[in-house]
């Protein structure tokens, strides 16, 4: 009987493991002894790290879609259906359009959401770039801003680790291009006691932002936003007031990951080495949508994702696995419009950053474009 | 049924244990137990300090071959 392997979720890391698993398995697959299906929400695949660049018009919409039919290899079943309940003791993922599917593994790579709705009145007055409805509208508040007071409020747990140290960066250059810093004052929060969760990168980025004059208010968990004052509290007692608030809003994983029973807020207990699911072994998550305390980044996700390919391929070919995720994270960092740096590290290596080079923006710049051949599996 | 759930944040550099502490206890009831493992001595005096400035109840800390285990309360 040929053996099924559903992938729930195609964004980055669903999309990269059901590729690889294509070039892995090309004799299965010919022979009908394997088949790969993989359920998303749209036909569309977004390179979210893009997103970043929409709001300073940097980057155009368009350039952050694809048809994720052409990302994918032809051999894969692809429906756009989304997963409603996700059976592991039954073997099968029921979705919205009433479909069955059964599997003799699942792989869940659904990814993270953002939760503004978390926070009282942080969706009525809060500005960010996590999405594109919510890039657009930064895209224009951003156009119309003449000065004032600027929060950039960073909430956990949250996506890309580094995009909020970003986008403040690439705040004040295109403030200080337009002729607008010196009637603007910028602010930026962060929920631990330095400016980033990677110490050597906090280290690097005070000075920075004493250097330019930006503001920082560390120990700040936002408790509250009130739109009509606009001002926002944090539950260390802190209050600040705002003309343009930018906020990474806390993040929880997929509805249909708390509704199936596997997880609260949507994090998949998972192991961090194999990347099982704990209590299932013929279960994997990979992703964001994982509990594995690390960056929830595309780096990340790649890194698993090639693991879970090796994995699974062996398992299926040789009843084995074939080695574990060692924890590794690598991160390009944009420290304004026109310099980078980079930094990785995995489970037993501390993170080291280079300094910031124009090379290394070139290179994340290339990156933006590269993505697809990553997501195809050929980098 | 008050919870109690592990973090095992232990040589994780990021986000790192308070940052997942935080997380945590977002999703938790009142009165659940949240231990965090961690292996960064800075996590000692880090979690109890912040879990006191916004109001929660740190229950203690035990020290381990290599690391620490940090227990506090969901109190508010
Ligand atoms: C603004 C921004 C900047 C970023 N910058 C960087 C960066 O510079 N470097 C970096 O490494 N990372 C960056 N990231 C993070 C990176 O994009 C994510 O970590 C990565 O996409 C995670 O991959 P994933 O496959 O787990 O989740 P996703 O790529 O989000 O994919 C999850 C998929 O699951 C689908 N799905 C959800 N629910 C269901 C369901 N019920 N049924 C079926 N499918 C479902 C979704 O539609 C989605 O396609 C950035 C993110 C943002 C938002």
């Amino acid at each position: 009987m040929s053996k099924t392997v559903l992938i729930v979720g195609g964004g980055l890391a669903g999309t990269i493991v059901a590729n690889g698993l294509c070039r892995q398995l090309g004799n299965e697959l010919r022979s009908g002894a394997v088949n790969i299906t993989m359920l998303g929400t749209t036909e569309t695949h977004m390179y979210q790290p893009g997103l970043l660049y929409i709001p300073f018009g940097r980057m155009r919409e368009q350039e952050l879609y694809r048809d994720q039919r052409r990302v994918l290899d032809r051999r894969i079943n692809f429906f756009v259906d989304p997963a409603k309940h996700i059976d592991v003791e039954k073997n099968q993922v029921t979705t919205n359009g009433g479909r069955t599917f059964r599997y003799d593994y699942l792989v869940l790579a659904t990814g993270s959401r953002i939760m503004p709705q978390n926070i009282p009145g942080m969706k009525e007055a809060g500005h960010w770039f996590y999405d594109i409805e919510g890039a657009r509208k930064l895209r224009d508040a951003l156009g119309s801003f003449q000065g004032g007071k600027i929060v950039v409020n960073v909430n956990a747990p949250h996506k890309c680790p580094v995009a909020p140290l970003e986008v403040t960066f690439m705040l004040y250059e295109h403030l200080k291009a337009k002729g607008l810093w010196d009637k603007t004052e910028l602010t930026y929060t962060y929920p631990i006691g330095r400016l980033h969760a990677l110490e050597p990168v906090a280290h690097w980025a005070k000075p920075e932002m004493d250097r330019l004059g930006i503001k920082y208010e560390t120990f700040f968990n936002t408790e509250s936003v009130d739109p009509a004052s606009k001002t926002i509290k944090s539950m260390e007692g802190v209050e600040l007031p705002f003309d343009l608030l930018i906020t990474i809003p806390p993040h929880q994983g997929q509805q249909v990951i708390e509704d199936s029973g596997l997880g609260k807020g949507g994090w998949v207990p998972t192991n961090t080495k194999t990347l099982h699911r704990d209590g299932s072994t013929n279960v994997f998550v990979v992703g964001d949508t994982t509990n594995i305390p690390i960056s929830k980044a595309g780096s990340t996700a790649h890194f698993e994702a090639d693991v879970l390919i090796d994995n699974l391929s062996t398992l299926i070919q040789e009843g084995c696995m074939a080695r574990d995720y060692d924890g590794k994270v690598f991160c390009f960092i944009e420290t304004g419009l026109s310099s980078g740096t980079y930094v990785w590290f995995n489970y037993t290596t501390p993170p080291n950053p280079g300094p910031p080079s124009q090379m290394v923006h070139w290179f994340k710049l290339a990156y933006n474009r590269l993505y697809w051949l990553s997501a195809r599996g050929l980098l | 049924m008050a919870d109690r759930q592990t973090i095992d944040a232990r040589g994780a550099f990021c986000p790192g244990p308070l940052m997942e502490l935080i997380a945590a206890l977002k999703l938790a009831q009142l009165g659940d137990e949240v231990e965090v493992l961690s292996s960064d001595k800075g996590s000692v005096t880090d979690i109890p300090a912040w879990v006191n400035k916004v109001g929660h109840t740190y229950v203690g800390t035990v020290e381990h071959d290599g690391y620490w285990s940090v227990v506090i309360k969901k109190a508010k």
